[in-house]
């Protein structure tokens, strides 16, 4: 497997202000004809996609169609899971994702998932970051903590949170802690971010800043996002994939730029999904 | 309250009500009614001397200084015992052992069948093994060892079910963060069952120092000061029911005695549940 190198506080960091749209395409993710089964019960079926480097992809259908377990193959979360059963081939920048030798630790520090629900651990604001850093190999104070405030301006949180690093995460508001859960994973340096409907726990506005936050990661990263709301979905993702539930298993029915799948679907299920006749 | 009462016409609601309240006037008052009992006859011979010196004429006289030093040691074993092995099983079943699995269902329905055997059994189980077999004799270790068979099976389902009230979604977000299963266990999971953890230690520990059927076989009756925890040592209760069935004019060192034990129980019961909220929690902060 690719080496990955070590994780540095001091690594250049770029600040997400700037916002260049999404680069020439180029995968990083490449999925070939996975499936998942719960025990015998399909989730999805022959799902073959590629995710390009740097770009917003969003994951579209309606539910139980099998986004989320579609996600959870891409860090092997299905690990967790007793009775799953994944096959296919899925690589991620050269990494054979579902080879048994692959180091799933290091896997799920290069991909990141934030989880629909917000999910800080009952730890302080600053334990939350500090935790996984340390686990991950960097120990050194000055580090974590030019690393810690970098993630939270990242995500817009750093004014809001600097005098109360030490108070509780969960007090935060819904949004605040689905932000810091952001920071949280982006601390590590991911490549790539998975996101399973993150801002539908969340209040408009709450919903509207962290989708925000979401369009300032393109190009810094390879983002994968679930979503209900196509009309968030149209805003920010560059490429759209719709999934849909065909002879009792998820499938993949369309994938293309998001452009081409809201505005000329080819097959007549997403024109239907999009234009909000079904789904 | 009196709004509660004002909105209750039912007659049936009033019935309920009386019942619930009925029945909880009726538990505080046999506790309140038992713990006045030995106050008002054991208070007056409790003093220093009575706690430190030894026992005289069979435990009329003198005091119970080395009874409390063989029962501390005793539920010292028993703890020392009990704890590793408790968080360890609870630990396995809980997070290592799927519900389905058959290796897990027949512990957990040993663990709720060995809950419920008479402390006499154990009694019996502690000589023959531990006394015996193992050569052990009459000593604290038995009496200790014996405990903590008896405390285990009450301690690993609580702790168990301190785990399992863990929400999945942490160990989600921690695998998901490359957190290793270790690191998720060690930092996040066993905070988070601390309380459960702590009902079953104060309800274990509750029935050990209380004992007496199971240590009468393992500890053994010796009142002298213990000199290693292969000495036999008398606990408390046993004290409190010697004093009480076997030794004329013992009473009032016998309700003396009892209060000292009821005083450590509420001392532990008190321990753990200011462990609960702050001291063990500092770590985890839940709002
Ligand atoms: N742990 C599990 N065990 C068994 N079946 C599961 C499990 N998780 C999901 N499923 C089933 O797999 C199918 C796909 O579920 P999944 O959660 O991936 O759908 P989804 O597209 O994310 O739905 P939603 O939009 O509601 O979140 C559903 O039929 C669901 O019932
Ligand atoms: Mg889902």
């Amino acid at each position: 497997m690719t080496p990955v190198e070590p994780i540095t506080g001091l690594r250049a960091r770029h600040p997400l202000e700037e916002r260049p749209a999404c680069p020439a395409p180029q995968p990083i993710v490449e999925v070939d004809r996975l499936s998942l089964y719960y025990g015998e019960k399909p989730a999805f079926q022959d799902v073959t996609l590629s995710i390009n480097k740097g770009c917003i992809t969003a994951l579209v259908g309606p539910s139980g169609c099998g986004k989320t377990s579609f996600l959870t193959c891409l860090n092997r979360l299905t690990d967790l899971i007793t009775g799953c059963r994944v096959s296919g081939r899925i690589t991620i920048d050269a990494l054979d994702v579902l080879a048994p030798s692959t180091n799933v630790i290091q896997l799920r520090r290069r991909i990141g998932m934030i989880f629909q629900k917000p999910n800080p651990f009952p730890l302080t604001i600053r334990r939350n970051l500090e935790f996984p850093l340390r686990e991950h190999g960097l120990q050194d104070r000055e580090q974590i903590t030019q690393t810690m405030e970098a993630t939270l301006r990242d995500v817009g949180l750093w004014d809001e949170v600097k005098d109360r690093l030490d108070s509780p995460a969960l007090a935060l508001s819904g949004g605040q802690q689905q932000r810091l859960c952001i920071a949280r994973a982006l601390a590590l340096f991911p490549e790539v971010l998975l996101m399973d409907e993150p801002c539908s726990a969340l209040d408009p506005l709450s919903s509207g800043v962290v989708e925000d936050l979401i369009v300032s990661l393109r190009s810094h990263y390879t983002v994968l996002i679930v979503t209900h709301n196509l009309a968030q979905a149209r805003r920010i993702a560059d490429y759209a994939a719709l999934f849909w539930v065909q002879n009792g298993a998820g499938q993949l029915i369309e994938t293309g730029t998001a452009k081409q799948i809201f505005e000329e679907p080819r097959d007549p299920l997403t024109a239907a999904y999009v234009s909000g006749m079904r789904g | 309250m009196a709004k509660t009462l004002s909105r209750l016409q039912n007659p049936r609601e009033w019935l309920a009500l009386v019942f619930v309240w009925g029945a909880a006037a009726l538990v505080t008052a046999t506790f309140c009614w038992l713990l006045g009992d030995i106050i008002r006859h054991g208070l007056s011979h409790i003093s220093w001397t009575f706690l430190t010196a030894p026992p005289e004429n069979a435990g009329r006289r003198g005091g119970i200084g080395p009874i409390l030093v063989s029962t501390s040691l005793i539920l010292g074993v028993c703890l020392a015992v009990s704890l590793p092995i408790g968080i360890g099983t609870a630990v396995l079943l809980a997070e290592f052992t799927s519900d389905q699995s058959l290796f897990g269902w027949m512990t957990r329905r040993s663990l709720d069948i060995l809950a419920g055997v008479p402390s006499i059994v154990f009694g019996l189980f502690g000589n023959a093994f531990f006394c015996k077999t193992l050569g052990l004799g009459f000593s604290i270790l038995s009496g200790g060892l014996t405990l903590a068979c008896m405390v285990l099976p009450i301690l690993i389902r609580s702790t168990e079910e301190g785990f399992r009230a863990v929400p999945a979604s942490y160990r989600l977000s921690a695998a998901a963060l490359g957190l290793s299963r270790t690191t998720t266990l060690v930092h996040l999971l066993l905070p988070a069952a601390v309380p459960g953890l702590l009902v079953g230690l104060v309800l274990g520990v509750g029935r050990a120092i209380a004992e007496t059927a199971a240590l009468i076989f393992t500890s053994g009756y010796v009142d002298r000061m213990p000199e290693s925890l292969l000495d036999s040592g008398r606990a408390l209760s046993i004290h409190i029911f010697d004093l009480s069935m076997n030794v004329s004019g013992g009473d009032a060192n016998a309700y003396a005695s009892a209060l000292v034990l009821v005083i450590m129980l509420l001392a532990i019961n008190g321990t753990a549940s200011w462990l609960a909220t702050y001291g063990l929690h500092r770590k985890v902060v839940t709002v």
